[in-house]
Formats: structure tokens, C-alpha cells, sequence
């Protein structure tokens, strides 16, 4: 017996969705941070709470200990740190949230890059006991080599300073001098208490020397809309819909998610890398067709002529289009603790949704981290470390800079043997 | 000229998207998906999700039901109305029939939540199946918060939260070796919250036992269980009407139901939305068994 629903649909209220993940050193409050503002925002559920409460009060804490919320896994509990990024979501009014947590420890960056790679917004945070520390520079430059658009520094444990405004001046002065070397586009600094809830989701009394929002008014208000390209018309090919049925015939739909730009009926449209054009017959989705598609929304395009088209092709605009390119220079952060990258190594790619072999044909230099110095003698890299590498592929790539396009300008690298992720790449010239 | 401000899509759409692109990612790049289809509303709405990613075309792969032998005859019902409707091709992964042939035994509760597992596991390996659609999300559990959308398995069917692949972008990494597989989770970034929304746009019709009925139910840690042939009240446990409904759907000797006046999907929606309970938490027995039941199971092969 099923129950067929007659009253018409309860529309979900139309609200954007912000991205935004944690970064910072290990123990400097990321996940205690998560945890203060699900607690803040009423976002727990009682039986939530009452097991982290549970487990808190078994180990002998003096408090709740929030970071629980996050850190669910047997080993993160044990170790007492987070080794694996976790989501959480939660809505106010103005906005639906997907929160990344991750880990600071070093280890684990890999899993930290993972977090970011999405984000719209990164909290890098920082002990203010302790100041800026190596870990933190490698997040803050991790967050502006994956171009997430929006920065924000939380100088935290403030209670531990005695809500020192000197304190929180120097270490805002010191990132802010830092980031100036790096390419944020965005940045934002408040100082907090994570455990205790201070300019968190209010402002803090115990800071009134400070007179910026708290940080989810922050959150609730940054502009994310532009951070969208609509210009350039960027479509990959994903897969080829063509039924096999005798009620729709010679249907022929090329699906994909929009990457970037406005696809309309009429555009004229060029598909790469063969180069032929086109029209848009339709922009179809399962539910009818659309006037216009962009992103991120996953549609159906259909042409007006008969091209042969398959998965990893791209259509866009014949007067704007992505290089279509064998040699590509990029940016590579290193994700194996088993093997370095080395020139001449050989791995699988994806790119969109290509897939192609590469060798790595030379490593222009690696980065000191903390200075920023580039390093033109290294002949590897190894697990965490960034550099900038020139490879060579099987087939061209349709690509863009990835400064101008995070989906066409980022490919990971897959070892061949254990098929594991081991790089993430971020192109910065292709031809 | 529009302006940019016009170029929005709503939360659910946007989650739309995204379940529909990685559907279609597995479709493209493996070689025999599968998707978990217990009749649940997560299972629903994924299904809901393969139509729509691949039309006008029919759903390109067959749904596997991991069948416990423990079942609500509304779910059942429904699982049979909605693949004959779908055409679909459904392979069923008898516990009952793992029982019997001496696959598994069953365990010293009753439940069958553990002996699940292995029956999921030899069926992949009869169908050969390299990645399964499952309707996890990650807002139900603290394990399943931690898990990639693409979840890799070793050739024992086991998840190493501590091992996972780096997942960037929307570029998911499938490349296994034979015996290998891939765990997908299209609704990763849902909330219950999310589901019912979408169930009440789309107007998915769902098995009853979502919406308030009256049932004979007995008590236990603050849980109501319908008294069925699966279900036998201990000594004691009284047996009483309530309007309940179900907020999960698993296995009917340990899924239990919650007090509920809700008989529409827009009263759902308030309910769930003034909720104070997770779902897990007020309707399973089985994640109640240790701090890490969940992540235990998972290791094991389990979703
Ligand atoms: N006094 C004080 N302690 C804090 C504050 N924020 C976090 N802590 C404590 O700092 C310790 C580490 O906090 P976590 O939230 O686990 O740190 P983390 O950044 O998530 O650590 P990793 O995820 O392992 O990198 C815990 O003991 C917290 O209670 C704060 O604002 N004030
Ligand atoms: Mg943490």
C-alpha cells in the first residue's frame, strides 16, 4: 500500500548553500570550533549531545569536550585529534550550510586539501598563545593555491590571553603581511574563544575593543554570488544519453553538469577538441527543457547537427574556448607517503570528465612553505610538499587556467599500480 | 541583460545536481553498478534521482535488495510496484536463503543487522559488481560524516576510515582492481531534513509506514516497536495502540517507530524540522550497541 501525496508540494524555501571548511594547526580549535557552532545555532540533536556529554564525562573531562561532534571516528577519539575530514550541515535562516572539518596534522593534509578543494569559504585558525605556525602558513597558502574565494583568520582561545587586543593585532598583522605574498582574494579576521563561545554566533562581551561582526553574521552575509563564472561557456561532456526504445527514438542528449557560463537554445556552440560547431537545438533536464542552464546545474544539451560527441569532450563558445593541450604546467600538491614525484614518472589523470596518461617532464622548483622560497634544485616531491611540474599527456586536455576556472583547471594524478589519488593539480599555463 | 543575481538555484536544486552528476559519473566509468534498494525513502529518493539523471532513457542498471526476511509487508509491496513500474531488474540477497544454505548464522540477539553483511557481499561477488548506490547520508551518523562519496573496498568488502583516497573537485576516483569495488553515496551531502523537501516537490509516493497510522507497539529504551512476527514483547512490555510512524526503514525486529500525528508529507516536514532527535537515534536498536557500532559495521563491509 503506498500513499500517494495529492496536496500540492510544500516547496522547499529557496535559500543558497555556502561551503566553508577549517584550517589551521593541529589543536588550535578547528573542530571545538564546529562543534560551538552547531551547539550555538540549536543545530544538535539531544541524543547528540548527550552522547558526546557521555563519552566527555567518561574520560575524565572538566568540560563537554564539542570537538566530539566531529571527531566520530575510534582512532580520532583515542588520539585525540582529527585524522579525517568530517561534514556536518546545518540552516539558519538565511543560509544552508555544508561544513568540512579537517585535520591539522600534518599527516594528514591530504585530507585537509580534500575539504578545501570545495570550499567557498575557508576558517584558518590560529592559537593565539602560540601564533602563527608553520602548519597554519601551509593551510592559508593550500587555501589560496584551491582559489577558495573567501579567507577568514580566527585568532582563537583568546581566553587563554586574557582577550589581549595586542595579542589579536600582532597575529592579525603577521597573516595579513603573509597573505599579501599569497593570492586571497578575500580576508576577514576575528578573534574568538571557540570553547567558550565568544564572536561566534554573538559578539563577545569580553572583547569590546573588537568591532567586527561575529563570525556567523559573517557567515550568514559574505557575498558568494560572483564568485561564479557565468562568462565563459564550459560544458563536459559526461555521458551520452541515447535510449534504446521503440517510443523515443533517434534521441541523441549529451549530459553534464555546467561548469562555468550560460548555455540558451541558439547559442552557437564549438565542440572540442574535434573543433566542429553547432547550434543548441534544446537544454534539456528530466523535468522538461530550460530556457538557460549554469551552475552547478546538471542538464541535457542537445544539438542541432549530427556530431560525433563522446564522454570527455566539451562544448562552448566558438569566439571562447579552453586550450586544447598535451603540454600543461602546474601547480601539484604531493598526496603519497609511498612513492615521490619524480620526473620522468608516468601516472593516469582526470580531468573533468577526460581521463588520460601523463609524464612528468620536469620539476621547475619545490616551495619552502614558510618563506615561500622556491627551491629549483629539488628533484622530487614528497608526501606534502607543492611544487611546480610540467607534464606531458597521452591526449589533450581541454583546459583552463585554474585561477580562471576551478573545474577546468584542476586534474588529480592516480598512481597506475595502486590506483590510489596521490596528486592534486592546479594548471597554470596549458598549450 | 540578466543579472547575475538571477543565475541562483536553490539548495535542493543544487543537491539535485550534484546526486545526478555523480550518478551519471559511475554510469560512465564503471562496469556493472548496482543500486541498494531496501524501500526505505533514501533508496526512494535515489531512485527517484537515476530516472531523472538518465531521461528519456530507462535507468541503465538493475537494484539489488539485501532482503533480512525481517520486512514490513508495505515495503515489500512497494519495492514490487515500483520496479515492475521502472522495469527494472531486481536481484534479491536472501538472508533467509544465506541461513539456510549455512552462508551465515544467525546471531545470539536475533538481529540481523550483522549477518547482513556477508549476503551483500557474496551477492556483489556472484553479480560482479564494482560500485553500489547507496542512499547513506553523511548527517545520519558520526561515521558516515567521515566518508567519501566515492568509497573505496578492498576485495573483503572493507572501508579503512583511516585510508580513504583523497576526493578533490567533483573528480571521483572509481579505478579498483577485480574483486575490488566502489561504495557511491549520491545523497552524501542530504539531510533528513533535505529528503523530505524533495519527496514533497517531486510528490514521490512512499511505502505508508512513513506517515501516522495506528499500531500495536510495545515500549523499549523509550522506542516504540510494532509487535509482529519478527517483534515478541518481552515479559512485562505492554502491548498498547499508538499513532506512531517510521522514520527509518531497516530490519522490523530492530527498526523501531516514533509517536507521530503526522499523516501528511508537509506535517512530516514540520515534525522532522522541530525534531530533536536524530533519526538513528530514535528509531534504531542496532546503532545502540556500543559508541561505534556504526563504524564497526562499515569496516566490515556493511553501508
Ligand atoms: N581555552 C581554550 N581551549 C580551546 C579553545 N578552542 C579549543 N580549545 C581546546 O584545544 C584543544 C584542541 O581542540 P580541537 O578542537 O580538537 O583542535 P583541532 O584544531 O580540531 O585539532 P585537529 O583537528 O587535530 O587539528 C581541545 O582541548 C580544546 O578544548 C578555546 O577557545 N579556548
Ligand atoms: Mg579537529
Amino acid at each position: 500500500m503506498t500513499t500517494e501525496i495529492v496536496a500540492p508540494p510544500a516547496e522547499a524555501r529557496p535559500m543558497d548553500l555556502l561551503r566553508f571548511a577549517t584550517a589551521g594547526s593541529v589543536d588550535d580549535g578547528k573542530s571545538t570550533l564546529i562543534g560551538r557552532l552547531l551547539y550555538d545555532t540549536k543545530s544538535l540533536f539531544t541524543d547528540q549531545l548527550a552522547a558526546v556529554e557521555a563519552v566527555s564525562a567518561a574520560r575524565g573531562d572538566e568540560y563537554t569536550n564539542l570537538a566530539l561532534l566531529t571527531d566520530g571516528l575510534r582512532a580520532e577519539r583515542e588520539q585525540g585529534i582529527t585524522i579525517d575530514v568530517a561534514y556536518r550541515y546545518f540552516a539558519t535562516p538565511r543560509r544552508k550550510f555544508i561544513i568540512a572539518d579537517t585535520p591539522g596534522h600534518i599527516q594528514y593534509t591530504r585530507n585537509m586539501v580534500t575539504g578545501a578543494s570545495t570550499a567557498d569559504l575557508a576558517l584558518i585558525l590560529v592559537d593565539a598563545r602560540k601564533g602563527l605556525v608553520e602548519q597554519s602558513r601551509r593551510h592559508a597558502f593550500l587555501c589560496s593555491l584551491l582559489r577558495v574565494p573567501h579567507l577568514v583568520l580566527c585568532v582563537n582561545k583568546m581566553d587563554l590571553v586574557d582577550w589581549s587586543q595586542e595579542v589579536y593585532e600582532r597575529i592579525a598583522d603577521e597573516f595579513t603581511a603573509f597573505a599579501a605574498k599569497l593570492d586571497v582574494p578575500d580576508l576577514t579576521v576575528v578573534p574568538i574563544s571557540a570553547l567558550r563561545g565568544d564572536n561566534i554566533v554573538a559578539r563577545s562581551e569580553n572583547m569590546p575593543w573588537y568591532e567586527g561582526p561575529s563570525l556567523l553574521h559573517h557567515l550568514e552575509r559574505v557575498h558568494i554570488a560572483s564568485d561564479r563564472n557565468l562568462v565563459d561557456v564550459r560544458f563536459p561532456v559526461q555521458y551520452v544519453i541515447r535510449p534504446q526504445s521503440t517510443t523515443v527514438t533517434d534521441y541523441r542528449g549529451y549530459a553534464g553538469q555546467v561548469a562555468s557560463g550560460v548555455l540558451k537554445p541558439g547559442d552557437e556552440v564549438m565542440v572540442l577538441p574535434s573543433g566542429f560547431t553547432s547550434r543548441i537545438a534544446a537544454v534539456e533536464t528530466a523535468d522538461g527543457p530550460v530556457a538557460e542552464a549554469f551552475p552547478p546545474m546538471s542538464v541535457t544539451v542537445r544539438l542541432a547537427d549530427e556530431i560525433d560527441i563522446s564522454r570527455g569532450d566539451l562544448i562552448c563558445r566558438p569566439n571562447n574556448a579552453p586550450a586544447v593541450a598535451q603540454d600543461i604546467e602546474a601547480m601539484v600538491c604531493w598526496m603519497d607517503e609511498t612513492t615521490p614525484l619524480r620526473v620522468g614518472g608516468r601516472y593516469a589523470i582526470k580531468h573533468t570528465t577526460r581521463s588520460a596518461r601523463a609524464i612528468v617532464r620536469g620539476l621547475h622548483y619545490r616551495l619552502d612553505i614558510n618563506s615561500l622560497h622556491r627551491d629549483e634544485s629539488a628533484d622530487e616531491l614528497r608526501l606534502n610538499e607543492i611544487g611546480r611540474v610540467r607534464l606531458r599527456t597521452t591526449v589533450p586536455l581541454l583546459a583552463d587556467e585554474y585561477r580562471r576556472n576551478r573545474t577546468t583547471g584542476g586534474f588529480v594524478i592516480i598512481d597506475e599500480t595502486t590506483n590510489r589519488t596521490v596528486g592534486a593539480a592546479m594548471i597554470v599555463e596549458a598549450a | 541583460m540578466t543579472t547575475p543575481a538571477a543565475y541562483r538555484v536553490s539548495h535542493l536544486d543544487a543537491l539535485e545536481a550534484e546526486s545526478v552528476f555523480v550518478m551519471r559519473e559511475v554510469v560512465a566509468e564503471m562496469e556493472r553498478p548496482v543500486l541498494l534498494f531496501s524501500g526505505g525513502k533514501d533508496s526512494i529518493v535515489m531512485l527517484r534521482l537515476a530516472q531523472k539523471a538518465f531521461a528519456p532513457a530507462n535507468i541503465p542498471f538493475p537494484v539489488m535488495h539485501v532482503d533480512t526476511g525481517h520486512n514490513f509487508p508495505e515495503v515489500l509491496e512497494y519495492r514490487d510496484q515500483r520496479v515492475a513500474e521502472l522495469g527494472l531488474q531486481l536481484v534479491v540477497a536472501s538472508v533467509p536463503e544465506a541461513l539456510a544454505s549455512g552462508l551465515v548464522r544467525e546471531s545470539g540477539d536475533g538481529m540481523r543487522n550483522r549477518i547482513q553483511t556477508p549476503v551483500l557481499l557474496d551477492a556483489v561477488e556472484k553479480h560482479r559488481f564494482d560500485a553500489l548506490f547507496g542512499g547513506a547520508r553523511r548527517d545520519e551518523e558520526k561515521a558516515r560524516a567521515k566518508e567519501r562519496v566515492f568509497s573505496f573496498r578492498d576485495e573483503f568488502g572493507q572501508w579503512d576510515p583511516k585510508n580513504q583516497r583523497p576526493e578533490l573537485w567533483s573528480l571521483y576516483n572509481g579505478r579498483h582492481h577485480p574483486g575490488e569495488s566502489i561504495r557511491v553515496f549520491p545523497l552524501s551531502n542530504w539531510t533528513e531534513l533535505d529528503v523530505w523537501h524533495y519527496i514533497a516537490r517531486e510528490r514521490i509516493p512512499l511505502p505508508s509506514i512513513y506517515y501516522a497510522h495506528e499500531r500495536e507497539v510495545i515500549e523499549r529504551d523509550g522506542m516504540f516497536y510494532a509487535v509482529n512476527e519478527f517483534f515478541r514483547p518481552r515479559a512485562g512490555e505492554e502491548r498498547f495502540k499508538a499513532q506512531v510512524r517510521y522514520r527509518t526503514v531497516g530490519d522490523a525486529s530492530c527498526t523501531a517507530a516514533v509517536r507521530s500525528d503526522a499523516d501528511t508529507v508537509e506535517k512530516v516536514i514540520e515534525e522532522v524540522a522541530a525534531t530533536r532527535i536524530t533519526e538513528r537515534g530514535a528509531t534504531r536498536g542496532d546503532d545502540r550497541v556500543s559508541e561505534a557500532a556504526m563504524e564497526d559495521r562499515k569496516r566490515e563491509g556493511y553501508f
